[in-house]
């Protein structure tokens, strides 16, 4: 058996007057795990338990083996927010030079990091100008900087044509195929295809767990947006 | 801590500067600009006024400069998520605020060495005391300008709400440091609140450092504006959180 690069147990989060997560348990190993849910059902406050970015009122959230957040991770994990979260003033090269020096890590990995996401013939353009979906991608460069072994990755692909996303769902797959975690989340189902396993949510609850294929048989369903439907409107489980 | 982050953020934080023209021209020469304004306003009337009040102005400029721009620049970072990210990296919170403090207080001894060449050169200030004391003063009045604006950034959500912090924190300052009314002649309320206030004492260290050039007193007023910075950063540093509700 794999073992689980996380371990979410019993964890619960209250924002603001809304319990989001009302005690959620699930574990995550290394390959290409999609999180998989409408929009506002808990995915980004679970990324952020992930991260160590979320207070959290009860459970436990292990990445690693040491607690989420905990300062042995803060190079060996790597999170793209929704929002782009570059300096909108500097160059792409800046950007992940500055964050480069942040990590501790060797100036060569920005020219590796901004070649993956394709962004080689904007290297010195600032991002200010750039479009939606470069920013995105020079945000998801950042993330890929210090080869880390657990990727959070916040809708990175929202927006992005249908070329983008096919390579930037290759190069997830590289990116575990190289032996990491990769957790994506989507509000788009068509996306769950490309991944090795399926987290399905909804208010807050994980509903399914499992290959898209064993989804799929569990639920009869003939794709996964049809698998949804079906256990919500059944309540059933498939585990 | 490390030096390494703290110098990262401090050169990132100058190239955004250097990126924007328009701000770093208005941060270089409207204080010449308005030193000279000053300078000209009263240059027909008699009893020095100029030497009374261009000292008062040149602590004023760094602080209100980099209060506006460090209270902007990193409600900027709370809100486009580069704060959380930086956070879920090893950076340490000091390295942040003191890679912001540095990077502002360079450019704010840059900005002071100007307006002192156009103050004591073309204008004629005279200045009692040595005349590089007064880029260590200035530097210390911008470091508490930059210390206090990302103290304020973390009550900001918006940036009208951070500019409006100016008026709410700079201005009473302003009032009571002892430029229009000095402060023993104040009633004691007042006298006791403008004690409390770190703008009286740079601007005490300026004036002393103009008038009676008692260095040992400018150093004094100096060590408490820098106090009163080390204070506001680590007050700033509470404020950061890398776990946010």
């Amino acid at each position: 058996m794999v073992k689980n690069v996380v371990e979410v147990r019993d964890l619960a989060v209250v924002r603001g007057e809304r319990e989001v997560l009302p005690g959620i348990s699930l574990d995550v190993a290394a390959g290409v795990t999609g999180l998989l849910g409408p929009s506002g059902c808990g995915k980004t406050t679970l990324m952020r338990c992930l991260v160590g970015a979320q207070q959290v009122r009860s459970g436990t959230v292990e990445v690693l083996g040491e607690p989420a957040g905990s300062p042995p991770l803060r190079t060996r994990v790597g999170y793209v927010t929704q929002a782009a979260s570059v300096y909108d003033d500097l160059t792409v090269a800046e950007n992940l030079a500055f964050f480069a020096r942040v990590l501790g890590i060797d100036r060569a990995q920005v020219d590796e990091a901004v070649a993956a996401v394709g962004l080689d013939d904007h290297r010195s353009q600032v991002v200010g100008r750039l479009s939606g979906g470069q920013r995105s991608r020079a945000s998801l460069a950042v993330a890929l900087l210090g080869t880390p072994d657990l990727l959070v990755l916040d809708e990175p692909t929202v927006g992005l044509d249908p070329v983008l996303r096919r390579d930037l769902w290759d190069l997830f797959h590289r990116i575990a195929d190289r032996g990491a975690a990769v957790l994506v989340s989507s509000h788009v189902m068509d996306e769950a295809e490309r991944c090795h396993r399926l987290l399905l949510m909804r208010e807050g609850r994980i509903i399914a767990d499992g290959s898209p294929e064993e989804i799929l048989r569990g639920t009869g369903a003939p794709d996964i947006e049809q698998a949804f439907l079906h256990l919500v409107e059944g309540q059933g489980e498939v585990l | 801590m490390s030096p390494r982050i703290t110098l990262a953020v401090a050169g990132r934080v100058l190239t955004q500067i250097r990126r924007d023209h328009r701000t770093l021209a208005m941060l270089l020469v409207v204080p010449c600009v308005l030193i000279t304004l000053l300078w000209w306003m009263f240059l027909d009337l008699p009893g020095g006024l100029f030497d009374r009040f261009g000292p008062g102005l040149l602590a004023m400029f760094p602080f209100i400069v980099m209060f506006l721009v460090t209270s902007v620049t990193t409600l900027r970072e709370r809100s486009s998520g580069t704060l959380e990210r930086l956070l879920t990296m090893p950076m340490g919170k000091l390295d942040f605020l003191l890679g912001y403090a540095l990077a502002f207080g360079l450019l704010a001894a840059v900005q002071s060495v100007l307006a002192v060449a156009v103050s004591v050169g073309l204008l004629g200030l005279d200045v009692q005391g040595p005349v590089w004391l007064l880029g260590v003063v200035a530097v210390a009045d911008a470091v508490l300008g930059a210390a206090l604006g990302l103290l304020v950034s973390a009550f900001a959500t918006t940036e009208f709400q951070a500019v409006q912090f100016m008026p709410a924190f700079v201005l009473p300052q302003i009032l009571l440091c002892g430029l229009f009314v000095p402060r023993e002649a104040m009633p004691a309320v007042l006298e006791a609140v403008s004690n409390l206030l770190p703008m009286s004492y740079a601007i005490d260290a300026m004036q002393e450092l103009v008038g009676a050039a008692d260095t040992a007193e400018v150093w004094r007023n100096v060590l408490v504006v820098a106090g009163f910075a080390v204070g506001a950063l680590a007050l700033g540093a509470a404020t950061l959180r890398r776990r946010t509700p």
